[in-house]
Parts: C-alpha cells; sequence; structure tokens
C-alpha cells in the first residue's frame, strides 16, 4: 500500500534557503540545490520547493536554481510561490517540477485551478492553504500569512477539491516555527471534508509529532523545513522510528 | 545512444535528467530516423492515452516503435509510455495500443475499495513475480513512486513486478525486449535510477 511520506520544505528568498517562526525572523539556511540534493540522498519521499516572498514582492522564481535543484534530485517536486496564471504552471513544469502549488493566486482567481487541473491533470495541482484561527474559525490568509482573506478555510478545502485540486497542504499559521506538534485539531476538521491527500505542516519538532499526526489518521504526509534544515532530526531516524511504530514508510 | 521519444507528451526534462545522472547518452527526440538510430528506446508518457495514441500515429512514430521492437531492440515505456504498449485502452471510450504486450488498460474506478484514493499517488512496494535483468540492482519490496488513474489487466504473462492497492496493479511488465513501468523511475529515488541504469544495460 502507499506509504505516508515525509517532505522537507525549501522556502527560497533571493536563491537561498530560508525559515520564518510565524512567518516572521527570517534566518538564512542553506543553498537550495545543496539541501535538495541533501534530501534526496536521505531518504525525503518528495521535496516542496517555495519562493515565498514572491506574492508579496511580485517576483518570479528564481528558475535557474529550479532547474538546477531539479535536474539533481529524482524524487518529486512541488513548486509554488508566485503561480498567479496558468503560463506560470507552464513555466515550472519546463523546469522539471511535477506538481505545481497555488495560495495566493487561487484566492485571487479559484478558477486558475480548474484551469490548471484541465490542462495539466488533478495531480499536478496541489492547493496549499495558509490557515489562521479567527474568533473561534479558521480563516485562510494569503501573501505569506499576512492579509486574512476572512475566506473559510474548512470550505476553501472542499471547494479547492471540487475545482480539481489534487493535493491539499494544509500550513497551521497557529502552529508554525513553535514546534509543539502539528495542527491536528485544523487537520481533522479539513480531512474529514475532502477524499484528496491532505499534507500536513506546520508545527513540527521531533519525531514523535509525526507518529501522532500519523496514528490520528488526519494526514498523508508530513512536511517540514527548519528541523530537518538545522538537522535537528535526521530522516532516516524519523523512518525508522515510524516504522518500528508500525507506520509505513519507504526506506 | 538512448533515444528518449518526444511527441508531445511526456515529462522529457526529469527522465532525460535522471539518465545523464547515470552518465548515459540520451537524444531527446521525434526524429524516426535518431530512434531507428539508437541503440534503447524509451517512451514517455503524461497525460491521457487517446491524445498520446494518437500523437504517436500521426507523427509515424508509433510505427517505428512497433518496428523496433520486432528488430529486437530494447524498449522501455514509463507511466503512461508503459499503458501505450498494451493492446488496448478503456481510458474514456476503448482506444487501440501498440499490441508489444498483452493485456488490457482499466480504471481503478470499481476495482478498488471506495475508501482509497484514485489515481493510485505515492510511493508503493514492488513485489517480484518474476526473476529478470531488469532488476539486477535492486531488491524485491523496493518503493517506486506511482501516480495513475488506470492499470492494467489480463497481462499475467508479461508480470515481472506487481505493487498492491486493495488489487495487484501491474508494476514491471516485460514481453521479449520490451518493458514497461507504470511507477516513475525517473522520479523514483536511488532505486529508480537503478533501474533505469539495467535497463541500459540489457
Amino acid at each position: 500500500m502507499i506509504t505516508k511520506r515525509i517532505i522537507p520544505c525549501l522556502d527560497v528568498r533571493n536563491g537561498r534557503v530560508v525559515k520564518g517562526v510565524n512567518f516572521e525572523g527570517i534566518q538564512d539556511v542553506a543553498d537550495p540545490v545543496e539541501l535538495a540534493h541533501f534530501y534526496n540522498d536521505s531518504g525525503a519521499d518528495e521535496l516542496v520547493f517555495y519562493d515565498i516572498t514572491a506574492s508579496h514582492e511580485g517576483r518570479g522564481l528564481f528558475t535557474d536554481v529550479l532547474t538546477r535543484v531539479a535536474s539533481e534530485i529524482f524524487i518529486p517536486l512541488t513548486v509554488g510561490g508566485g503561480i498567479n496564471t496558468v503560463d506560470d504552471f507552464d513555466r515550472v513544469l519546463k523546469c522539471g517540477a511535477d506538481k505545481v502549488s497555488v495560495n495566493s493566486g487561487a484566492i485571487n482567481n479559484p478558477e486558475l485551478i480548474t484551469q490548471a487541473a484541465k490542462k495539466y491533470g488533478d495531480q499536478c495541482v496541489v492547493l496549499s492553504m495558509d490557515i489562521k484561527r479567527v474568533d473561534g474559525e479558521f480563516h485562510i490568509f494569503k501573501n505569506g500569512g499576512r492579509i486574512d482573506t476572512g475566506i473559510d478555510a474548512l470550505q476553501w478545502a472542499v471547494d479547492g477539491e471540487k475545482r480539481g485540486a489534487g493535493e491539499l497542504v494544509v500550513n497551521s499559521i497557529d502552529t508554525d516555527g513553535i514546534k509543539q506538534g502539528f495542527d491536528i485539531e485544523m487537520l481533522k476538521e479539513i480531512s474529514s471534508r475532502v477524499s484528496i491527500p491532505v499534507i500536513a505542516s506546520g508545527g513540527a519538532g521531533k519525531k514523535e509529532d509525526f507518529l501522532h499526526l500519523f496514528n490520528e489518521n488526519c494526514s498523508d504526509a508530513g512536511l517540514a523545513a527548519s528541523i530537518f534544515h538545522r538537522k535537528e532530526l535526521s530522516i532516516k531516524d524519523l523512518k525508522n522510528y515510524l516504522i518500528e511504530n508500525n507506520v509505513e514508510m519507504r526506506i | 545512444m538512448i533515444a528518449i521519444v518526444d511527441y508531445g507528451c511526456g515529462n522529457l526534462f526529469s527522465i532525460s535528467s535522471s539518465a545523464k545522472a547515470l552518465g548515459l547518452d540520451v537524444v531527446v527526440t521525434g526524429d524516426a530516423e535518431k530512434i531507428k538510430n539508437a541503440d534503447r528506446i524509451i517512451l514517455p508518457g503524461v497525460g491521457a492515452f487517446e491524445d498520446a495514441i494518437n500523437k504517436l500515429r500521426s507523427s509515424g512514430l508509433a510505427d517505428v516503435i512497433i518496428e523496433e521492437a520486432k528488430n529486437g531492440k530494447p524498449i522501455l515505456g514509463i507511466c503512461l509510455g508503459m499503458q501505450l504498449l498494451f493492446d488496448k485502452s478503456y481510458e474514456y471510450g476503448e482506444f487501440e495500443g501498440l499490441g508489444l504486450i498483452k493485456g488490457e488498460i482499466c480504471p481503478f474506478e470499481g476495482d478498488i475499495d471506495k475508501s482509497l484514493k484514485i489515481p493510485h499517488m505515492g510511493w508503493n512496494k514492488l513485489i517480484f513475480k518474476a526473476n529478470n535483468p531488469i532488476f539486477k540492482y535492486i531488491s524485491d519490496g523496493d518503493y517506486m513512486y506511482f501516480v495513475h488513474s488506470y492499470y492494467g489487466k489480463n497481462c499475467e504473462e508479461s508480470l515481472l513486478a506487481v505493487s498492491e492497492y486493495d488489487v495487484l496493479v501491474p508494476a514491471v511488465v516485460n514481453s521479449k525486449n520490451v518493458y514497461g513501468m507504470q511507477f516513475h523511475p525517473e522520479k523514483s529515488g536511488e532505486k529508480g535510477l537503478l533501474l533505469l541504469k539495467a535497463f541500459s544495460e540489457i
């Protein structure tokens, strides 16, 4: 059967990998090509590669970095950041991406999901959602978590699947960077409403957080950045731990 | 020289990058002469069967591939490229394939438990069904990366490996010099690259 997936996320700005805490106080960590190589060799099941400033500053992806990453790693690669049109899909797919993640671009124009799914297939379209609790409700935020759209996240997830998204990334702004575990409550609310794979993001601090995530059966994959980049947790050790605890993993 | 067939339906970047990483001499081409002159042929494919087979036929490359297969040249179809090798597909209709692998391509829908997601997407384990030099560098139980909504049926005599997704999914098929892989070896990490390496030595 299909394994659960462990996905390191490379947030990139100015050609370097960065990781914010609650999207603030960004620190430079490493070279994306070097890091992608390292993860490919160390057992990552997939990589997500975001240009985190693209929406805010209108900057396109650094396609040379992307092309170099894609020509050196041989696992599925999802690319996001600054994806606002079908042409943007085309641009990153030609640079070697396998899936394309849309966030603010889909909020500004939900039809983008449908258009891209029709052209490239559902499996190619990943809807990434930055979600934060506001007055007891889950709200969708855009532009790197800066702007509250007021959109109900649960409805947005359901609509996203209907429009043709093949996968959802659920990033909890509330737990991101805190390292106290994934946002299980938020993930359960969303995964119970959709039938496409859900990737959990935000909050991983230790290997037990991933076991908790998979045991709660609310996610197909766990995504994290800083704990992997800073080598606080190796993917090999994490996978061995999960296998010992009866979670199917690719090794 | 390995010819990667360019007929407008494939993720050619990944497959050519992975072949280059193995140090293989590759050419991405839609030119019949170049394909005929190559030692081996890789037929990639992403998208819908009807569109792909029509493009292969209208470009004349379908006949080239069939002829080269009959001449004994090693041929590898990947994902939709594997499905194109079959006799027939029932993806949104009924279409004739290249007829190099006996069997049909059918939808998962209706055949597997409703709680399972379609496409069959992610890492799944290979279960070997026969010995073959294509497995020279990998082992039974190695994981490969799959993305597909249709799968091969009635191809028992060609099965080299399957994966379990409620049904047994043909993962590697083979008839003489013709090979097919339902998963993406070019996206399956080190083990996938080793399958491509083995193919380059067949």
